[in-house]
């Protein structure tokens, strides 16, 4: 009965394991850590986008989201700490055809890789840029990032953290950036739909998503990871097309989530072909 | 299903009746998929995988209607549902 | 629209020249960062490469310009950038990814003087060693050196030749004195211009390793859109391109990292040798210092002193079997270079004791002048 059971189990495919690398599964991410959910949001999006998968690479930084694109069964690249974006640009400039996603951590877009972010939003490089924001550097155990809310609790900031965290729609918006939207790992349905959207609009697409990291974040902040999830449920309000300064992250006031920015600017290689180029 | 006044359509709407998959081996416990099913289809069991995690099992399975829900909350593609059979209202 | 290679003879600074030898070794792509002295290249890159359909960007940093040639290359182009010390350190992080993921391109760095800001506009050659050992770990890395305009054009193609060949950083340095400098340059026909590009893999798609080796210890590199779902990493990975975090791992990647650059060290390490047959002291110099060298060794030879010279083309991998063999001949050798010894050491550890070792250096900001170094061989002679 036992080996009937096991024979049975093995023979089970998951609707996204031709995307991933299943010889890698399960994955490190811990048990209630976000970043599976919206890696699946994202596998799922690129499948229904109908975008070409085999022209399609994704590029990670360093930290535990980094690790996204080891498990993406398609072109993918684990760069260093910070440089996805630019080894990114790199990527889609030589070769135009190219999807490129980002898939990366809040510490790694935005603290060590916050100027790269805005200067790829600037330029507005037609890439996807999708931003696991879990508060806190996991991998390294859970030290105060360039997101942290004020007076959380992390390793480096054991009496609470005494800065104000990055607003990302706000810093995207301001930078450049075609699209910008923010869902959290609940509202999985939504950040699917505008994953594909992103992943179809030409030009600098960048969404935040809000993901527990129970382990780090969790831990030092007596919140477990279905309180996290509650939260997200609680305290957050959907408002579309809202100014992106209203956009602080603050669950006392309540985190609005939505898509905020959807414009038209001309991407990096369409400026380029048409200022540099001689016809 | 039960309703205040019948609705003029229940004998066209087709609701679709899903079965719950779980890749035992895979799964990490976290009880996202239980917390969250809109029709509490799931529930802990007592048993556990190779690694002690405590897994899911369909307490309630003619509850189930193939919303995905679960496939999609799951962080370790470890759960998905399938169509059953599609029945009346 | 230009022609890929501009022909015939020109009279350009070693910028330039640089910048023509990547577009005739058929670079298409330059993520650059300006600085003194090397902004040359990135200026001419910028105004030729659109015009044979490449690209150029200006980066935000030297990080990005870094990391945004590593995409490039992996998009299946040939890329480059172009530095200077302070730049450098920052190419650091992602030399060693280059390194790690065996990402062919070319960082030519056209040194001034340090440390940290130092002199911006006057030459040096104090970035040898950051060239071998600048970034972490433990790795082989291919270094070359240029004297003139001339061979900054050709040297340059044969960076990007090797990088292509071994699937490796190359990285070619100049100087602030050699970049500079307008000189006459002699190019040739496209068609005489030999030029490499990487092994391309060749059947099966399911289940490529991009990692395995192929005859001469390189693997062939698909580019993205290739069809071959490849992952990279700059974790210690295995021939599959997965990360292993085992010692085993580390040390088959490591090994072979290593050994692809070392057991080829035949093809790779370039020497000129001018008068070595008979001499009794050798000359030993690379870059702009390599003409002070030529001149002291003619100075000394009208002089009637057996003085020889041996010119480096290829600063790393060292030629030591080249500099050992000699130390059994000759009885001192000198060191001729714009800092406090750093080939030097090499070409200490090379002669092993036997053969007497002395450097003519200095901390940088102008060129050792040929008088310096007659001197030096007066003293010894």
């Amino acid at each position: 009965m036992a080996a009937d059971i096991q024979a049975s189990q093995s023979e089970i495919v998951h609707p996204l394991d031709h995307l991933i690398r299943t010889d890698r599964i399960p994955h490190i991410w811990c048990p209630g850590c976000g970043i599976g959910t919206v890696f699946s949001a994202c596998l799922k999006a690129m499948i229904s986008s109908r975008i070409d998968l085999e022209k399609t690479c994704m590029v990670s930084g360093i930290g535990c989201t980094g690790r996204a694109a080891g498990y993406l069964n398609l072109d993918s690249f684990h760069t260093t700490h910070g440089r996805a974006i630019p080894f990114a640009t790199g990527l889609k400039l030589a070769n135009p055809e190219l999807n490129v996603i980002v898939f990366s951590g809040d510490g790694d877009l935005f603290a060590i890789g916050g100027n790269h972010f805005i200067h790829g939003a600037r330029r507005n490089v037609d890439m996807t840029v999708i931003c696991v924001n879990n508060f806190i550097y996991g991998m390294t155990g859970g030290q105060v990032g360039a997101t942290t809310p004020v007076k959380a609790k992390t390793t480096t900031t054991p009496v609470g953290n005494p800065d104000a965290p990055f607003n990302l729609p706000l810093l995207a918006w301001a930078s450049g950036a075609n699209y910008v939207a923010r869902w959290t790992m609940l509202h999985i349905r939504k950040l699917t739909a505008c994953i594909e959207k992103a992943l179809t609009r030409k030009g600098f697409s960048f969404i935040e998503v809000l993901a527990p990291c129970p382990t780090n974040y969790g831990r030092k902040n007596k919140e477990n990871s279905l309180e996290t999830l509650r939260l997200y449920r609680d305290k957050t309000i959907i408002k579309n097309n809202v100014d992106p300064s209203e956009l602080d992250m603050d669950f006392e006031k309540g985190i609005i989530l939505g898509e905020f920015v959807s414009r038209e600017r001309p991407t990096c290689i369409e400026n380029y072909d048409r200022t540099c180029r001689i016809p | 299903m039960k309703f205040l006044g019948e609705p003029y359509d229940t004998d066209v709407i087709k609701v679709a009746k899903g079965k719950v998959v779980i890749i035992e081996e895979r799964c990490k416990g976290c009880g996202y998929c239980i917390e969250f099913c809109p029709r509490s289809v799931l529930a802990f069991s007592k048993g556990f995988n190779k690694k002690g995690y405590h897994l899911p099992f369909a307490q309630k399975p003619d509850e189930c209607v193939n919303c995905h829900y679960c496939e999609i909350i799951c962080p370790e593609f470890a759960i998905f549902s399938e169509v059953h059979t599609i029945t009346k209202l | 629209m230009r022609l890929a290679v501009l022909t015939g003879e020109h009279y350009i600074t070693g910028d330039e020249a640089c910048a023509e030898g990547a577009l005739a070794a058929g670079c298409t792509f330059f993520g650059g960062y300006p600085i003194t002295p090397a902004t040359e290249i990135a200026e001419h890159m910028s105004k030729c490469l659109p015009e044979i359909g490449g690209t150029f960007i200006q980066m935000e940093d030297e990080i990005a310009a870094m990391a945004s040639i590593l995409g490039a290359s992996w998009a299946g182009v040939k890329s480059m950038t172009s530095t200077s010390g302070p730049g450098f350190s920052l190419m650091m992080e992602n030399i060693g990814l280059a390194v790690c993921t065996e990402t062919p391109c070319v960082v030519v760095n056209v040194q001034r003087g340090g440390p940290s800001t130092g002199l911006p506009t006057m030459g040096a050659q104090g970035d040898m060693m950051q060239a071998r050992w600048g970034s972490h770990g433990h790795y082989e890395i291919i270094a070359l050196a240029a004297s003139s305009a001339q061979e900054m054009f050709s040297q340059t193609i044969t960076a990007f030749n090797l990088a292509e060949k071994y699937r490796t950083p190359v990285i070619l340095l100049a100087d602030e004195v050699i970049g500079h400098m307008s000189e006459k340059v002699i190019i040739p026909e496209a068609s005489e211009i030999k030029t490499v590009s990487r092994p391309k893999p060749q059947g099966e798609k399911e289940g490529f390793r991009p990692f395995q080796p192929g005859e001469n210890g390189v693997a062939p590199m698909p580019s993205a859109g290739d069809g071959y779902k490849i992952h990279v990493t700059g974790l210690t990975h295995d021939e599959r391109g997965y990360p292993v975090m085992t010692v085993e791992a580390q040390a088959q990647m490591v090994e072979r990292i290593v050994k692809k650059i070392q057991n080829n060290r035949d093809d790779i390490i370039k020497t000129e040798s001018y008068s070595l047959d008979d001499a009794e002291i050798i000359l030993v110099s690379y870059g702009i210092s390599a003409r002070t060298s030529l001149a002291a060794m003619n100075q000394a030879r009208a002089l009637g002193m057996k003085v020889g010279f041996l010119k480096l083309l290829t600063i790393w991998p060292f030629a030591e079997e080249k500099v050992r063999a000699l130390a059994t001949k000759a009885r001192a050798f000198i060191t001729v270079e714009i800092n406090y010894g750093q080939i030097h050491l090499e070409v200490m550890r090379s002669v092993a004791g036997k053969a007497e070792c002395h450097l003519v250096g200095h901390a940088g900001g102008t060129v050792i002048t040929p008088e310096q170094v007659l001197e030096r061989i007066k003293e010894l002679y």
